[in-house]
């Protein structure tokens, strides 16, 4: 395959160039609604906020090393726990899939940008500003301190009166949009804009994934939006949704579940996909059992509907049901199981190279199924009522969410940096940051089930000396430290690859997937030339791969514009026009902002946040001359 | 009971300053709120289960490290990759991934749902009812006959007979809180508008530590509770005497303390039955002098604790809801000493 550094520059290079190019300046930026400016915007400020995230664990670590600790009060501790709680899972683990998606899959379909790109900016405004506004909020110190699930009444206006949970029901509200519009238009994009034949069983399962995940968030979120929306009218307008007097407290519980359990499968499905398309590359074959891995994934998201009561066994609810849920809990390890008997098939007598990306793979064996087992566990209703809220909940799901997300995202992250940057990130640096990551994690968060089971609850600011707790906790916050270095070296080699890495090829990693197929960093139109696809594995096949197969012809360079596709075949459809650069969506996403947050100061500031958003809307899609004209 | 050596403290030396002197909570050894170690039948089957599951889970994943560990070195000693073919990788797929696993989760459900059966099953008619109220952040504890009327009423500590069932009915007067005795039982969650109900058992005697388990605010990490297991005999004279009006004063300094009591702002919250204290907001406190913690379990009862805690409660648990009470070190000295006498 020849390196496309190495084709001269044409006139059409430098028309798609010129079409597809974000704009320069500082207010152009906010202009700006390229797949992979938006995805990597994702991806930064996912980041980003995953640090403040393990900031503030470091923090509850220092809090809980000693017994009847002095470091943070009561109320500083609660606003802390709930906020590493929202970060984590609002600010960090959806945006940073959402991201990697965004990025990934228009290359892996071998399409020029998603379908819709002006909501693709939209939704990161929206996810950048509700992100900002917990924070300020945090800064304030006037955070949510009612955890991340916020249960009323104690999250009601009588307990917690403050502005914390303002904060929480209005930005949690808004801030869903812009999981949910992610979401939509991954499955328009999946759906419609496959390169010609990349038929749905050609799909790269981690397109699959990215499918599944957001069919789930299109399914989960809802219920959130509106129980949060609910709860923000409770405490506004005294609306009694959850209140005990008139109302039902265990109504939220269930609708909060409802989105809570899918929403952890929708941090784990995309792993799979990260470990699947690793696992491919790494060991250099197809893997083994494709349809079967397919069709767990799918098991999983229709499974992961049915657990939510296992969150709720000690609520007091009928123990018929309850055991119902613990047979439907058990049951989605087995679609887990044939996924990792498939890999397991594909890697043995492989010799795989054990890089960076794959180490993580293998961390995640690990670390992963002892997550998976003790979650079979918790899911036994009499073993729930000893181990809910209790730190072996939190080694539990711990366990399930590094060690089932954030272990291969971070594979992910080595395996797609030359890709993101054209640079290969340090492998001996690398290989470093993933053993101590590895032993700071296992000392960390496996002392926990220990401790749970010893009687120590959850969410508590200290304990008193005298439990047997205090030489656990103290170990637990030394190791904690050796986890943060570990990431800390994965951020420095992030950091210092970007300049002095190894200037990454085309396909360093000889992978399968046309994401490879193009130059690293991708050009703003991702492909000079789309070729049509006849296989799984599209730059493996044949005997001269991709280079064989016959180019897609007819698509303007002048203009914004991409292929549909047919959902089954992939047969070419039309052509669309996509729009181009606007301002219009960051000043929607700050109308939405004034909407939403405006509850908190009164609730007529909706009424003018509407006005604004009509206007915003307007702005969006009035029709420009020069488009007019062509 | 009578604990001398109370007595011969000083308190006006040490309380006239206003900033308590700081007394942790130093526990016996039996203190300790393991799961694991339990000592009723119903935390007995639920360790078993857990023993159960984490052999089982052991081996499995033992199983499957060695299987991914073997598949990885099969081919290190050759050039060429030295694959599974596709029959084989077939019937690893199916037989570990889909059958051995069914098999597991089958038996795994099944025992699950045993457990489950004995643990829920009804309680006899004539079972003690206790009832407890969650608050933020300490426990009512109310006891009630066969027939639902009101015996006696404590807070913070429940005492139970050894060998018998006894029903524990839960209600929350604010937020939702949890129920949880790890030696005795798993929790059940307080939600204000229902009454959730649960049982405990104590095979032995002794004394098992409770605490809250459902975040319930600034507090939630203080508010424990003791049950102590005793002797049946002991439990009925025990009861009983819960049930009566706080003892009149017998000296001079008690009557003082009684008076400092219900002149002061304490009355507004507390109740001592037998006076004219009979607001319910707070912990009754007719019978203060028998419990053996303060402030839901987090600090010993001792004069010294007391004193300190009815000086600044929010040195010792911020937020909670007892505003500190100004006294003299003469009043303080005789509140305490009345208080302490209420046994």
């Amino acid at each position: 395959m020849i390196d496309s550094a190495s084709i001269p520059q044409d006139k059409e290079t430098q028309q798609l160039e010129q079409t597809w190019g974000s704009p320069p300046g500082f207010f152009a930026w906010f202009t700006w609604v390229n797949q992979k400016n938006i995805g990597m915007r994702f991806i930064v400020t996912g980041f980003v906020f995953f640090i403040l995230g393990v900031v503030l664990a470091l923090l509850m670590r220092i809090q809980l090393a000693v017994p009847e600790n002095n470091f943070m009060d009561p109320e500083t501790y609660n606003q802390v726990f709930s906020m590493h709680g929202i970060t984590m899972m609002f600010l960090f683990a959806v945006p940073v899939m959402e991201g990697i998606a965004v990025y990934i899959i228009p290359l892996m379909l071998g399409t020029r940008d998603m379908t819709f790109p002006r909501l693709n900016a939209f939704g990161y405004y929206i996810y950048l500003i509700a992100g900002v506004m917990m924070y300020a909020a945090l800064f304030l110190k006037i955070a949510p301190d009612a955890g991340w699930f916020s249960y009323p009444p104690l999250a009601g206006a009588a307990f917690s009166p403050g502005l914390g949970l303002d904060f929480y029901t209005t930005v949690i509200t808004f801030m869903e949009i812009s999981a949910l519009v992610a979401a939509i238009e991954l499955i328009a994009t999946i759906f419609k804009c496959k390169v010609p034949g990349m038929s749905l069983n050609r799909m790269p399962i981690f397109v699959w994934s990215i499918l599944v995940m957001s069919f789930m968030i299109v399914f989960a979120l809802p219920p959130l939006v509106i129980a949060s929306l609910m709860l923000a009218l409770d405490r506004m307008a005294g609306m009694h949704f959850f209140t005990a007097a008139s109302g039902d407290p265990v109504l939220w519980q269930h609708l909060f579940w409802f989105f809570g359990h899918p929403e952890v499968y929708i941090i784990f499905i995309p792993a799979l996909g990260m470990i699947s398309s690793i696992i491919i590359t790494f060991t250099q074959r197809p893997i083994f059992g494709y349809i079967p891995i397919v069709l767990s994934i799918v098991a999983i998201g229709f499974i992961g509907f049915g657990l939510w009561v296992h969150h709720m066994f000690t609520a007091g609810l009928p123990q018929l049901g309850s055991n119902f849920f613990t047979a439907s809990s058990a049951m989605i390890a087995i679609p887990s199981g044939v996924q990792i008997f498939c890999w397991i098939a594909t890697l043995w007598g492989s010799k795989p190279k054990l890089d960076t990306p794959l180490l993580h793979v293998l961390g995640f064996f690990l670390i992963f199924i002892i997550g998976g087992l003790s979650g079979v566990m918790v899911a036994s209703v009499p073993f729930d009522l000893q181990a809910h809220d209790t730190y072996f909940v939190v080694a539990h799901f711990h366990y399930v969410l590094v060690g089932g997300a954030v272990f291969p995202l971070l594979g992910g992250l080595y395996y797609w940096y030359p890709k993101f940057t054209g640079r290969m990130m340090s492998e001996r640096l690398g290989k470093a940051a993933f053993w101590i990551t590895f032993a700071g994690f296992n000392l960390t968060f496996f002392p926990m089930h220990k401790l749970g089971l010893d009687g120590m609850p959850r969410r508590v600011y200290t304990y008193i000396d005298g439990l047997g707790w205090n030489e656990a906790n103290l170990f637990i916050s030394i190791s904690s430290v050796v986890l943060a270095i570990g990431f800390m070296l994965t951020l420095l080699n992030v950091l210092i690859s970007l300049r002095r890495g190894i200037i990454a090829k085309d396909n360093p990693w000889n992978a399968d997937t046309l994401e490879w197929a193009t130059s690293s960093p991708p050009p703003s139109y991702n492909f000079r030339h789309i070729r049509t696809v006849d296989s799984r594995y599209p730059l493996w096949s044949g005997t001269g791969g991709l280079e064989q197969n016959p180019v897609v012809t007819g698509i303007r360079s002048d203009r914004r514009e991409i292929l549909l596709t047919s959902i089954l075949e992939s047969q070419p459809e039309s052509r669309q026009p996509l729009p181009g650069p606007s301002p219009w969506p960051f000043w929607l996403a700050v109308a939405v902002a004034i909407t939403f947050a405006g509850m908190m100061i009164h609730l007529a500031i909706p009424l003018l946040g509407f006005l604004l958003c009509f206007v915003a809307i307007a702005g969006w899609v009035w029709p420009k001359q020069v488009e007019a004209a062509k | 009971m009578s604990l001398p050596w109370r007595k011969k403290l000083n308190f006006s030396m040490a309380f006239h300053c206003q900033l308590p002197i700081t007394v942790f909570l130093a526990l016996p050894a039996h203190a300790n709120q393991s799961a694991l170690q339990p000592a009723g039948p119903l935390a007995a089957a639920i360790a078993n289960l857990f023993w159960g599951m984490m052999i089982g889970g052991g081996l499995i994943l033992t199983a499957v490290l060695a299987m991914l560990t073997i598949g990885l070195l099969k081919a290190r000693r050759t050039a060429k990759p030295r694959h599974l073919t596709f029959i084989q990788s077939r019937n690893l797929v199916i037989i570990s991934g889909v059958v051995i696993p069914s098999i597991i989760l089958t038996v795994f459900v099944v025992s699950s749902a045993a457990v489950n059966r004995d643990i829920v099953a009804p309680m006899p008619k004539n079972a003690l009812t206790v009832k407890v109220t969650g608050h933020q952040w300490w426990w009512e504890v109310n006891y009630l006959d066969t027939e639902g009327k009101y015996i006696a009423r404590t807070a913070n500590e429940i005492r139970i007979p050894v060998g018998k069932p006894v029903r524990i009915s839960l209600e929350s007067s604010d937020v939702i809180h949890s129920f949880w005795i790890p030696k005795l039982n798993g929790k059940t969650d307080m939600i204000p508008g229902k009454t959730n109900l649960t049982w405990v058992q104590a095979d032995k005697p002794g004394s098992y530590r409770g605490q809250c388990t459902e975040f319930c605010g600034k507090q939630h990490a203080k508010m424990a509770f003791v049950v102590d297991a005793v002797p049946e005999e002991e439990f009925e004279t025990w009861l009983r005497q819960q049930g009566q009006p706080a003892r009149e004063p017998m000296t001079e300094k008690e009557a003082q303390g009684k008076q400092v009591f219900l002149g002061s702002s304490c009355v507004m919250c507390h109740a001592i039955r037998g006076t004219s204290a009979l607001a319910s907001v707070a912990p009754d406190l007719t019978h203060i002098g028998s419990r053996k913690t303060l402030a839901a379990g987090s600090m010993e009862n001792m004069p010294g604790t007391l004193a300190s805690w009815i000086l600044s409660p929010q040195s010792f648990k911020p937020g909670s809801h007892m505003p500190a009470t100004a006294l003299t070190g003469e009043d303080l000295g005789n509140l305490v000493e009345y208080l302490l006498s209420l046994e």
